[in-house]
């Protein structure tokens, strides 16, 4: 910490404007990245016409920065979305038993599924531009993260411990006032951790979303991206390690400059007492706290949005009849569940028959056993990444001072997208002549398997130290010490892990099961690569028939394993 | 009289549980708040007590009867309404002071003047100079002052204060107190009337005009008790002890339900409430009873000094021990009986025995189960239909617990045990049947 005691008030804080002055360069020239970024978005473009692409690696840090705006922008719309979401299901009965199930189907939804639906319709919308284009691409990024933060919302807007909520009730807090004052503080830092793993999520894909290759269409924008996709066409393995750089670069970057100060300022927002072991930093929140005039700006700010929260206040107290509580209408209430049944049964209707007249019995009987293939890998994969990660982690998380250190270096790794050494593996396979079906598996948890990591990481460090010091004490060693103590110690945290991890493992089949590099193409047999493939030529019917595979295997995955595993692990393995 | 505040009429409230089975919590409760007086209610955990409170906060709408603020009817939280809460409930993410200004906030008052308010209340309550302090670096004694200094902030005609000492310690609660007390006789808060929600008798009576004693299942109002010491209180004056003696008196009375002679041996029903109390605390108690300076006899003040626990830790174990017929209850008084007497002096084993004939004997429910398990083949049942019988007068969370302490007594007795994995009860080990062996591990 640069917060030293002998530092006299007035330099640090009335005007000092040497921290002004230091910081106008860095946020001057984020200034004119973000604008001259934007202005490349939206220029004349009609489809078919190709975009100049180079593997020059100097290019890098421009096709970097428009693939960063693309991401932001993503999150922003996913931000707005978790919120619009949360606030509407937390609010109606009514609405929250369709949106909630709604998630869960979305969250199964492949990514390149949601493309491949929508990219016609984005180019459409604005004709003759590369708006359309660049919509569809960032929409792409936006379905692989909003999903997972407007989950995280919801739950914490559920879980707002009751007393202050009351206490917002018995002060006359209105909606909005709550909102921002009670239910949005407290879901702040789950939030946040979402919206970092969901940038994660975001590059894994991002050479989908910006070489769109799906529905005929061949479009590549400026972008790491396409970059990569270029480079996979090319057989240039020296263009993936550049842009394998340049990824590590924005990542720490970002890091640095966006999401670091963003967790150390939201600090204030955790809600558990105490156990503060590590109190999160960032040098540049730091600066900007000593910041004088800048720092004004930013109260300014906050002073125009409080406003806000006095002009939306209520209007009336409980004495009012307007507060007077109407009694549930019983025939609406019918209604809606009638109308609910019906839509349910009408979507089934509609899809039988599409089933039956579009791609038939045998095909449906086809993608079902490709998707048990596929949750075989997934199952087995996870297993194997559990034998290796989790005496790793439990001896991480039982070292305290590794476990720190450690936690960060996972962190970065998990955000890392892992499918940029698929070429490698391609390379390998193709060279020793090996059986993609068995070896093109590993890929599929190779991005998700730091969830595995750093989840048992940090079970075992909670793990209540006079329980270790019990453990120790009646010398509990080999097997008997994993089986009666570390292994139920972690349990809980472990299954968060595998959750996570075996979610984003259905994912990344589609990109895993199905490996180009320039002109071979590797395949292993499964529910993801007959997504892909069905994608790569545009056969909407099986695109959907995959999709809906895939969702069904995941929910009920979801529903019949983990779910149980982690009531299991709420039940009777905590502390 | 002086005029009205709050007023309920016939005011009813019941909860549907999980399984679809209304709960009754209050049922055909009259109550009045007037200006210028301090209430406290009374009552076992469970005797609708915080909900009375609620109701009266606006957080809570009742099923039947009238309730109204100021003559008006009352459907939500009214701005004259503030309250105190157990847990503080104070916005950890903003300072001291954002926490006091949040109900002027809401009102839409300027900053300018929301400080200048805020700064009165905060030197008011004595937490000058931590208004920007954010509240986990505070203790609790000043989290509470915050909580206080928040809701006398926004000038409200009624302080509604729900358990709000206990959960500090008994010195910086007894502070807290006396400084709210000094207020309210000193005139200088504006409010007209408090309503003061404890399980501490000593509290109550100390502290209100009136007091109210809650009966629950449904909570009603027992009995009232007005108040007419001089102000300030001292807790070691004869006046205020004399009427704390006839608090525990009147509220151990009711141990033995609906209005029964206390002397009379409780008797319960199958599926009625078990009084949640400790084995090891019974047995401390037991044993300090029969100890010096009791010596088998004991007034409930002292006992509760003696023992350090607080009024309702105390009273489910003296109801649970008068249960079981180990003690009894008399004039206020808790009495050793033969049995007791006979366990206090028995080894360990001996007692477990002892424990398990009292509890066969005078617990319906425990020897229900024994009886069920003796007609099995194998000597086990799930636990399950004892639940639903439970849940048939009690609701989902409440059978749970009578369940819970069903377990606890019926294995600290021996006479059946219990699989926490499987949820299966079955009989002691010793006492088993010839199981057949793939059923044994």
């Amino acid at each position: 910490m640069i917060n030293k005691p002998f530092f006299p008030r007035q330099v640090v804080e009335s005007t000092g404007n040497r921290w002004d002055w230091a910081l106008l360069p860095l946020v001057l020239s984020l200034l004119f990245a973000l604008a001259y970024a934007g202005s490349h978005m939206a220029r004349p473009y009609a489809v078919g016409e190709a975009i100049p692409l180079t593997l020059d690696p100097w290019m890098l840090p421009y096709y970097l920065l428009r693939t960063t705006l693309r991401m932001f922008i993503a999150l922003g719309a996913s931000l707005i979305f978790s919120c619009v979401f949360a606030a509407v299901a937390t609010k109606y009965r009514a609405a929250e038993r369709v949106m909630i199930p709604m998630l869960d189907i979305l969250q199964s939804i492949p990514i390149l599924g949601f493309l491949s639906i929508t990219v016609t319709g984005f180019i459409a919308l604005f004709p003759g531009n590369l708006l359309g284009v660049e919509c569809a691409a960032i929409f792409a990024i936006f379905t692989s993260q909003a999903w997972n933060m407007a989950f995280s919302l919801y739950q914490s807007l559920r879980t707002v411990p009751a007393e202050l909520q009351e206490a917002a009730r018995v002060f006359q807090l209105s909606g909005w006032q709550r909102f921002w004052r009670l239910g949005m503080p407290f879901a702040m830092p789950g939030l946040l951790w979402n919206m970092m793993m969901s940038m994660s999520g975001g590059w894994f894909f991002v050479v989908a979303a910006e070489a769109i290759s799906v529905s005929n269409q061949n479009i590549k924008l400026p972008g790491v991206g396409s970059y990569i996709a270029l480079a996979i066409e090319a057989r240039d393995l020296g263009a993936v390690g550049w842009a394998i750089g340049g990824m590590m670069v924005g990542i720490l970057l970002y890091d640095q400059l966006f999401f670091r100060p963003l967790i150390a300022w939201a600090d204030k927002f955790r809600f558990e007492e105490g156990s503060a072991e590590t109190e999160p930093s960032s040098w540049l929140l730091t600066w900007w706290r000593r910041t004088d005039r800048t720092q004004r700006l930013g109260q300014a700010a906050v002073r125009m949005f409080e406003r806000s929260l006095m002009l939306f206040k209520q209007q009336h107290d409980g004495t009012s009849i307007r507060s007077r509580p109407s009694p549930p209408n019983p025939t609406i209430a019918r209604i809606g569940d009638a109308a609910l049944a019906a839509a349910v049964l009408f979507a089934l209707w509609w899809l039988i028959g599409f089933v039956h007249g579009e791609v038939g019995w045998p095909e449906v009987i086809h993608a079902f056993v490709l998707g048990l293939y596929t949750m075989l890998r997934v199952l087995v994969l996870i297993a194997l990444a559990a034998l290796v990660w989790v005496p790793v982690g439990v001896w991480i998380g039982m070292n305290p001072r590794w476990a720190g250190r450690l936690q960060a270096v996972v962190q970065f790794l998990a955000a890392f997208p892992a499918n940029l050494m698929f070429p490698v593996a391609v390379l390998l396979i193709v060279r020793w002549h090996l059986n993609p079906n068995i070896w093109l598996s590993p890929l599929m948890v190779l991005g998700t398997q730091w969830y595995l990591l750093f989840n048992v990481i940090a079970g075992a460090s909670s793990v209540p130290t006079e329980l270790r010091y019990a453990a120790q004490n009646l010398g509990l060693t080999g097997w008997l010490k994993w089986r009666r103590y570390l292994l139920p110690a972690i349990f809980p945290s472990f299954v968060t892990g595998a959750i996570t991890a075996s979610g984003g493992s259905w994912n990344a089949s589609i990109v895993a099961e199905y490996v180009t590099w320039g002109d071979t193409t590797l395949q292993a047999e499964g529910l993801g690569s007959y997504i892909a493939h069905m994608t790569a030529i545009g056969d909407f019917p099986r695109i959907a028939l995959g999709i809906a595979v895939m969702c069904v295997f995941v929910m009920s995955m979801n529903h019949f394993v983990w779910r149980r595993l982690y009531q299991m692990a709420q039940d009777r393995m905590h502390f | 009289m002086s005029a009205t505040i709050v007023e309920l009429k016939g005011v009813g409230k019941s909860f549907r549980s999980a399984d679809g089975s209304a709960r009754s919590v209050l049922k055909g409760v009259d109550f009045r708040l007037a200006e210028g007086e301090i209430v406290a209610l009374l009552g076992q955990s469970g005797s609708g007590k915080s909900t009375l409170l609620r109701i009266m906060a606006g957080l809570v709408n009742v099923d039947a009867g009238d309730v109204s603020y100021r003559g008006q009817p009352l459907y939500g939280p009214a701005r004259g309404v503030s309250m105190v809460f157990q847990s503080f409930a104070l916005f950890p993410w903003l300072t001291v002071q954002q926490n006091v200004e949040i109900g002027l906030e809401a009102r839409g008052i300027a900053p300018a003047e929301r400080a200048r308010r805020a700064e009165q209340a905060i030197e008011l309550i004595g937490l000058a100079g931590f208004e920007g302090a954010l509240p986990r670096e505070l203790s609790g004694g000043m989290r509470q002052r915050v909580g206080i200094a928040r809701a006398l902030v926004v000038e409200p005609e009624v302080l509604l204060m729900d358990e709000a000492f206990s959960a500090l310690d008994v010195l910086t609660g007894e502070r807290l107190r006396e400084d709210i007390l000094e207020l309210w006789n000193s005139g200088s808060m504006p409010t007209k009337a408090i309503l003061v929600v404890s399980h501490n008798i000593e509290e109550a009576v100390l502290m209100a005009d009136r007091v109210l004693v809650f009966a629950s299942d449904p909570g009603r109002v027992r009995f009232q008790l007005a108040v007419q010491l001089p102000r300030p209180r001292d807790s070691n004056s004869v006046g205020v002890r004399t009427l704390v003696d006839e608090v525990y008196a009147l509220m151990t009375a009711g141990a033995a339900r609906s209005g029964r002679a206390a002397t009379e041996p409780v008797r319960i029903h199958l599926a009625d409430r078990l009084p949640e109390a400790d084995i090891a605390r019974m047995e401390g108690l037991l044993e300090m009873l029969l100890d010096d300076p009791f010596d088998g006899r004991a007034d409930l003040p002292k006992l509760a000094e003696a023992s350090e626990l607080t009024d309702d830790e105390l009273l489910p174990l003296v109801e649970a021990l008068s249960l079981l017929e180990l003690s009894r209850l008399a004039d206020g008084d808790l009495h050793m009986t033969t049995a007791g007497r006979e366990y206090v002096e028995r080894s360990h084993t001996d007692r477990q025995k002892i424990f398990g004939r009292q509890l066969l004997a005078h617990v319906p429910l425990v020897a229900h189960i024994r009886h069920s398990l003796d007609q099995e083949p194998t000597g086990e049942l799930p636990e399950e239909p004892f639940l639903r019988l439970l849940q048939e007068s009690l609701d989902a969370a409440e059978a749970e617990r009578v369940m819970r302490t069903a377990i606890e007594w019926g294995r600290h007795g021996a006479v059946f045990e219990y699989d926490y994995h499987t949820g299966l009860i079955h009989l002691p080990e010793d006492e088993r049947p010839e199981v057949p062996p793939a059923a044994s591990p």
